[in-house]
């Protein structure tokens, strides 16, 4: 079993949802970068995401945005970032490590180098915003090859037409965009998530983590108990990128904040009873 | 119209989007759902003849077309004096420079508010570069009673003032993008960031021939209205087809669209003139073609200006026109085949053309068609006075002149 699959197996087991943080790369610099990836699984992340930063983030909003900028300011590339989870790995064996990018940097690279190298550096799924399921042979191939899940995003676009064939080009978990729109911009709309979430239920047994608009631990632990997990990115890169010197410089502050702030996000996931599943 | 042939290279993209390997759809899940809705409402219009009679009606009555095809008599005859006995080939213009907004642009953009319209989409978002797209957006949006917002890098916003007033002026809303270099790669970004956040009631504009299928198609497509009268045109007044076309290539929309009609005739060549800059050699280019590889960038595959990682590099142009760093996935694809050639011009080549082509025709060219110039100004002579060039003219250079006077060290 996959590290995801076992990772949601026993969350589920548990009857809890699980905290996907995401957090860009290198970001402010390598060392405070890797120290607070190091510091997540104690903190109470269930799953990391980690950002591979890109010069054109289409999908991102400011935020991720400038975190990108600061991660290729700091010499973030793809190698890069897989030595980042390598020595990650050196460490945390369980927790599972999801690579969040664009395609460009993936195919510079060679798509078949880089899934072979992502596997061997510890990364257990992908997911590249700019490939959807209409160009998914471009990696589906050799990432099935080197056992990487292809995470994929479903948006509140995504029509039931449309559904089976999203469903059908992803493993590991869903990721449901609960609203529409670039990352971090609005607050998801929680009346409407059980409604949406219970309907993608029908369609698929993997779990389906809740992303995009969730920021506070209140919101985190109603989306994970809603579904099986709620992914957490913009706020946490907001909370780093506030401890910031002037000259974007990474402070005593950087990495106990973030972490600080995960810990409270997982409490409230772990405090909420999971609706009855 | 000519039914394709069965090796004609008029047949792409494939049901994929793709010409060759390049094209496609690369972008997030959240727009595919809006990309296949404009592809299913373009297929439907293309067949559509009310909706291709009112596209008609207003190229004819409120652009003003057919644009002229106008003998650079003095400007042959100019080439010539530095050319070898007999030699010196004829240079013709494709005027859309005398279209309405002064630009090729109008012609994609009306066919597009058409169809956002049959699309019930009640907001139009667009980006622009030197402006032309963004004041064709905006014109059709005023002619269309639709709200209009355009995205443009805060670079080009300071280096195109005029264009960004005529946008207030036509009722568009102008939002300046300070991401990445503020150019237009940036504010295409944008353009897309709003249009994931938009996508009930929103339409975006592509101005040129890239970005996820269907655009580059149907980009080329309208803008085809260009070759297709250019070839009417040549035959017309030379009984024959010109011997070569020049058109500047930045994403490539005009280019396309004068070089589309003509592409399975063998005997006409084709030269697309990417921005060189200030040197191909140098780092401050915007020749994705010459120096670039293929990538993924703005929904589709193509060849772009790149580092070792991936990571997009900046392009540099004197013409905000050009100034992006991927290209058309058509051009890539021609390109590969050895279809078109492509070749650049410099800053400095530019700004002399830009200058020779007033005075010697009367008539200011902008700097985006100043590359494609440039290009026919080292050709010309090399051929015999009875060969024909065929350069699109593609905008008017009023936008320019506060660019070019900075160039010249003059103060307007």
């Amino acid at each position: 079993m996959s590290r995801i699959a076992a990772r949601f197996a026993a969350l589920k087991a548990e009857g809890r949802g699980a905290l996907v943080t995401f957090l860009t790369g290198f970001d402010p610099d390598r060392a405070t970068s890797l120290r607070i990836l190091q510091g997540l699984p104690g903190a109470g992340a269930d799953v990391i995401e980690i950002g591979v930063p890109f010069t054109d983030p289409m999908a991102d909003g400011p935020s991720i945005q400038k975190a990108g900028q600061r991660g290729l300011r700091a010499g973030a590339t793809v190698p890069g970032i897989l030595d980042l989870v390598r020595e990650l790995r050196a460490t945390e064996k369980d927790t599972p490590v999801v690579l969040m990018g664009y395609y460009n940097p993936m195919l510079a690279y060679g798509v078949a180098r880089f899934c072979a190298d992502a596997a061997a550096a510890g990364v257990d799924g992908l997911i590249v915003v700019d490939v959807p399921p209409e160009e998914a042979d471009e990696i589906e191939p050799d990432a099935r090859a080197h056992g990487l899940d292809l995470i994929r995003l479903i948006a509140p676009t995504t029509d039931e037409a449309r559904l089976p064939r999203v469903l059908g080009a992803t493993t590991g978990f869903i990721y449901y965009v609960s609203i529409t729109g670039i990352t971090g911009t609005r607050s998801a709309d929680y009346a409407s998530l059980a409604p949406a979430i219970a309907a993608l239920k029908r369609h698929t047994d993997l779990p389906v983590a809740i992303g995009f608009g969730i920021r506070s631990p209140e919101q985190a632990a109603i989306a994970a108990s809603v579904a099986d997990g709620a992914v957490v990115g913009t706020a946490l890169v907001d909370t780093l990128a506030a401890t910031l010197d002037a000259e974007g410089r990474a402070t005593a502050d950087t990495a106990p904040k973030v972490l600080a702030q995960v810990r409270g996000l997982s409490q409230a996931i772990r405090a909420a009873k999971k609706a009855a599943a | 119209m000519n039914k394709p042939l069965p090796n004609s290279l008029r047949q792409g993209p494939d049901a994929r989007g793709r010409f060759g390997e390049f094209g496609g759809r690369f972008v997030a899940e959240t727009l595919m759902p809006l990309i296949l809705e404009v592809e299913k409402a373009y297929e439907a219009a293309k067949t559509d003849a009310a909706f291709q009679a009112e596209w008609r009606r207003l190229l004819t009555h409120y652009v003003g077309r057919p644009s002229p095809l106008w003998f650079a008599e003095r400007l042959t005859a100019h080439l010539r004096k530095n050319a070898a006995p007999g030699m010196g080939a004829k240079v013709y213009f494709k005027r859309d420079e005398l279209n309405h907004t002064g630009a090729h642009k109008i012609n994609a953009v009306l066919g597009q508010i058409l169809l956002a319209k049959k699309m019930g989409k009640t907001r139009i978002i667009a980006e622009t570069g030197a402006g032309q797209h963004g004041v064709a957006t905006a014109t059709a949006c005023a002619l269309m009673d639709l709200p209009c917002i355009v995205y443009m890098g805060a670079t080009d916003v300071e280096r195109q003032q005029p264009n960004v007033f005529r946008m207030k002026l036509l009722g568009a809303e102008v939002r300046p993008v300070t991401s990445g270099a503020a150019t237009l790669k940036d504010a295409m970004n944008e353009g897309l960031r709003d249009w994931v956040a938009n996508v009930h009631d929103t339409y975006y504009c592509i101005g040129t021939v890239a970005g996820p299928h269907p655009y580059p198609q149907m980009v080329r497509d309208f803008q085809s209205v260009i070759g297709e009268e250019a070839r009417e045109q040549m035959l017309a007044a030379e009984g024959r087809l010109p011997d070569a076309l020049i058109a500047a290539v930045g994403g490539g929309s005009n280019a396309m669209g004068l070089f589309f009609p003509f592409l399975d005739d063998k005997d006409v060549q084709m030269f697309g003139v990417e921005a060189a800059g200030r040197g191909l050699d140098t780092h401050e280019h915007a020749a994705a073609l010459s120096r670039g590889r293929p990538g993924v960038l703005h929904g589709n595959r193509t060849y772009l200006l790149q580092d070792g990682d991936g990571q997009i590099t900046e392009a540099h142009s004197i013409s905000a026109g050009l100034d992006y760093p991927g290209v058309g996935p058509e051009h890539s694809w021609l390109h590969e085949i050895g279809r078109v050639q492509y070749v650049g011009a410099t800053d400095d080549e530019a700004l002399a053309a830009f200058q020779l082509c007033s005075r010697q025709e009367g008539i200011i060219p902008a700097l985006e068609p100043a590359h494609a110039l440039a290009h026919v100004i080292k050709m010309a002579p090399t051929l015999p006075q009875d060969r024909i060039l065929l350069m699109n003219l593609c905008g008017r250079g009023d936008k320019d002149i506060f660019t070019v006077a900075r160039h010249l060290g003059e103060t307007i």
